[in-house]
């Protein structure tokens, strides 16, 4: 056992990491093999399932090509410009943009409240804790399939539950204008949980001392969520903006099973787009194209957003091993 | 010391480890000898009851009688397949025995070089099965494919429904289905159960219309000429749309599956709407989707698309399509004997004793016990033309234009002349 922990101790490294200057002087060449020898199993994984892909995309995008043997027919930029002359595509990236909004408006703020309050003094609140977390677990997949069940304009419950209300339920995944908000509805019922489990835990990470100081000085309970708490939240809700945005540019296997991306395109994201032109109609090329538009679109996000936005919290980070940029 | 060495060495071992399983992986050694030892692997269709177990046994009777033959039966859902097998396709590795409807998909992959010409193997005993149904997997007068199943659309009704809304003959016009359609609605009865999400049971409208105003040959024409923008193609698409704006279809249907607990077919099975226009499938799925299980029964009658006024087109001639199996390139010796094993005399009665399966070997057809079989075989055996299904026939972009398309003019946002035009664009970028 002892032994296993010194081959395991990392530890080796870190101290260079608070002397900066005295770390270049410790790779001998000896160390960098050893370094590279670790490194090489997840840069192998690494670049096979990620880089290569992505170039091999990038490749086939300029093809008119059917996915059969080696694309051949060359059609340069062809595939990008049917793209955005393509109202479906453009309806895509439309579509992406409101689920956004509705997200950072509605999504997360309902979930920084549940956090708030779940953080009081409250009985049974581990129990609540819970039960809006358990949408979180459900896959996907299952979570579309039992809404499918619940919306179904037949028998589903909602419809039975609209009842009890007098009012009459419609097949609001069958209808173009409402779908993309009940497609919504579910995400939200399916990830709220999660970030407020993150916001949670960064809630509790806040010292009672700041909140005691302020309340001391005679804020009221809106001042001091306003002026201590949001505050001292920022990096975690920073966080939580950037994987629901990431999250619905990508946005697939829900739309796939709940809806298919309609009717009539509807409730179709890009992903789904990308899924219909490659596997259904064989224009992989056209398909390559879209995907290659995705990935740009979420990286630009990602770098723009961490560069900007999130730059305060990346500092100091582990993330950047303590040296400051 | 020893520490960096075992670390290395244990690296070393795990790495050459892991790098013998990825050359492990690419060798595939499949054998050209019909005696030696072999392992089939075989994609279907038929997930569910009652032709699982049927299939699986019939492979398990090859097994037995063939001791060095293994077969490996991955049954899958319809659109899963679909999925599963572009994936393999693209790989450019097919499955050796693997479900196929014939048509622009497989000649898609005949022209990929993923299917095996069985032409000569097949020679001694394709006679023995119905030639329209070997139509679709001929392919430049070779045969990539057996069909097991043949079949075709016609509208099921359910009797009962048209008895209470007064209706005694079944619509033989379009204008009589139109007026038989307003009459059903009137009574507050669901005149028509649709997939909307499916997409594809829409699309059985277009064709049998166009087949009727254009005749077989417009369909023909329009796939040699990139063409649908022609005034036969137009009528349909209006014709389909008087049809839309009566309204006729179940509530929320645009989100409608064909086989979900709520789609297509349950709606029929439960009895919630008066008829489908559907391939010969459909009791079978209508009993296994319907809350008792037993669908219709009895109540369930069967009619031929009706004939549209002025139209080109006879209603002796026939749309729909076929289940077969298609060979992969890398199929081993076995493969064709074990698929002419399926389709011996013996085992496509078994098949068809189910109910699920229309017999495509001549000779079974006296296994077909279920009356509205019976009609759809013998309307098949007396049809004077046969078309396959639009997004088969077609190349696949094509076809789920098609589907798209009229989906759309389903749906009321686009107009019969525009999906025309939609059609035809797409057609021309092939």
């Amino acid at each position: 056992m002892p032994r296993i922990q010194e081959i395991a101790e990392p530890r080796t490294v870190l101290p260079a990491a608070a002397h900066p200057r005295g770390r270049r002087a410790r790779l001998r060449p000896r160390r960098l093999g050893t370094i590279a020898l670790f490194l090489a199993p997840a840069l192998v994984l690494f670049v096979l399932l990620v880089i290569l892909p992505i170039l091999v995309a990038g490749y086939t995008s300029l093809f008119k090509w059917n996915g059969f043997n080696l694309p051949e027919n060359y059609v340069g930029l062809d595939n990008f410009r049917r793209a955005f002359a393509d109202p479906v595509f453009a309806g895509d990236l439309s579509r992406a943009l409101i689920l956004i909004a509705l997200s950072l408006t509605i999504q997360l703020p309902v979930a920084l409240a549940l956090a708030m309050l779940l953080n009081q003094p409250l009985r049974g609140r581990v129990v609540y804790r819970l039960v809006f977390f358990a949408p979180y677990v459900l896959s996907e997949v299952t979570t579309a399939v039992l809404f499918t069940l619940v919306f179904s304009p037949n028998r589903g419950l909602g419809n039975s539950l609209a009842g009890l209300f007098g009012a009459e339920g419609g097949a609001v995944f069958a209808d173009p204008d409402t779908v993309l908000y009940a497609l919504f509805v579910v995400i939200s019922w399916k990830y709220f949980g999660f970030y407020m489990i993150l916001f949670l835990a960064a809630r509790q990470g806040i010292p009672r001392e700041l909140t005691e100081a302020a309340v001391t000085d005679g804020a009221g309970p809106w001042q001091v969520f306003r002026h201590v708490t949001l505050p001292l939240l920022g990096p975690t809700i920073r966080v939580g903006i950037f994987l629901s945005v990431i999250g619905t540019i990508q946005l697939f296997d829900m739309v796939w099973v709940l809806t298919g991306g309609g009717p009539i395109h509807s409730s179709e994201t890009l992903a789904v787009t990308m899924f219909q032109y490659g596997f259904r109609r064989f224009e992989v090329g056209y398909a390559s194209a879209i995907s290659i538009v995705l990935f740009l679109l979420s990286l630009t996000f990602a770098l723009f957003y961490q560069r900007f936005v999130m730059r305060r919290d990346l500092e100091g980070a582990l993330t950047t091993g303590g040296v400051q940029r | 010391m020893t520490a960096y060495l075992s670390r290395r060495s244990l690296l070393g071992i795990a790495g050459a480890g892991a790098g013998a399983l990825l050359l492990g992986a690419c060798g595939d050694d499949k054998s050209a000898n019909p005696d030696g030892p072999q392992t089939i692997n075989w994609w279907h269709i038929q997930n569910t009851e009652p032709m699982l177990p049927v299939w699986a046994a019939m492979a398990k009777e090859y097994e037995t009688a063939h001791a060095n033959v293994k077969i490996v039966i991955q049954p899958l859902e319809n659109e899963a397949f679909k999925a599963k097998l572009t994936t393999a396709t693209q790989a450019g590795s097919p499955p050796d025995l693997f479900q196929s409807w014939g048509g622009g998909v497989l000649k898609q992959q005949v022209d990929a070089g993923l299917v095996k010409d069985i032409t000569a193997e097949v020679q001694p005993w394709i006679g023995s099965l119905l030639p329209a149904a070997v139509q679709p997997f001929t392919i430049d007068g070779k045969i990539y494919g057996i069909p097991f199943d043949v079949g075709m659309v016609g509208f099921w009704y359910n009797k009962e429904k048209f008895v209470q809304a007064g209706i005694t003959d079944v619509p033989k016009t379009w204008a009589e289905l139109l007026t038989v359609v307003s009459t059903i609605k009137s009574k507050g009865i669901v005149p028509i159960a649709l997939a909307g999400k499916d997409k594809w049971p829409a699309h059985f409208y277009f064709a049998y219309l166009s087949m009727r105003i254009g005749g077989l040959g417009a369909l023909q024409q329009a796939a040699k000429d990139k063409n649908f923008d022609t005034p036969d193609f137009t009528a349909a698409a209006a014709r389909l749309k008087e049809l839309i704006d009566l309204a006729p279809f179940q509530k929320g249907f645009l989100g409608a599956e064909y086989g979900s607990p709520d789609g297509q077919a349950a709606t029929m099975g439960n009895g919630k709407a008066a008829m489908e226009l559907m391939g010969q499938w459909a009791p079978t799925v209508q009993a296994s989707s319907s809350t008792s299980k037993k669908g219709l029964g009895d109540k369930l009658g069967f009619f031929q698309f009706p004939a549209v006024d002025g139209g080109k087109g006879s209603v002796s001639e026939a749309f729909g399509g076929g289940n077969g199996f298609a060979v992969g390139k890398n199929a081993p010796a076995s493969t064709v004997d074990f698929l002419a094993s399926l389709m011996t005399a013996a085992n496509q009665r078994k098949s068809a004793a189910t109910g699920a399966v229309l017999p495509t070997v001549k000779d079974a057809a006296d296994a077909i016990k279920d009356a509205n079989s019976k009609t759809v075989a013998s309307s098949l055996a007396a049809a004077t033309g046969f078309q396959l299904y639009l997004d088969q026939a077609y190349p696949p972009a094509v076809g789920q234009q098609v589907n798209d398309s009229v989906a759309e003019l389903v749906a009321g946002s686009k107009k019969p002349e525009q999906i025309v035009k939609d059609i035809t664009a797409v057609a021309k970028s092939q």
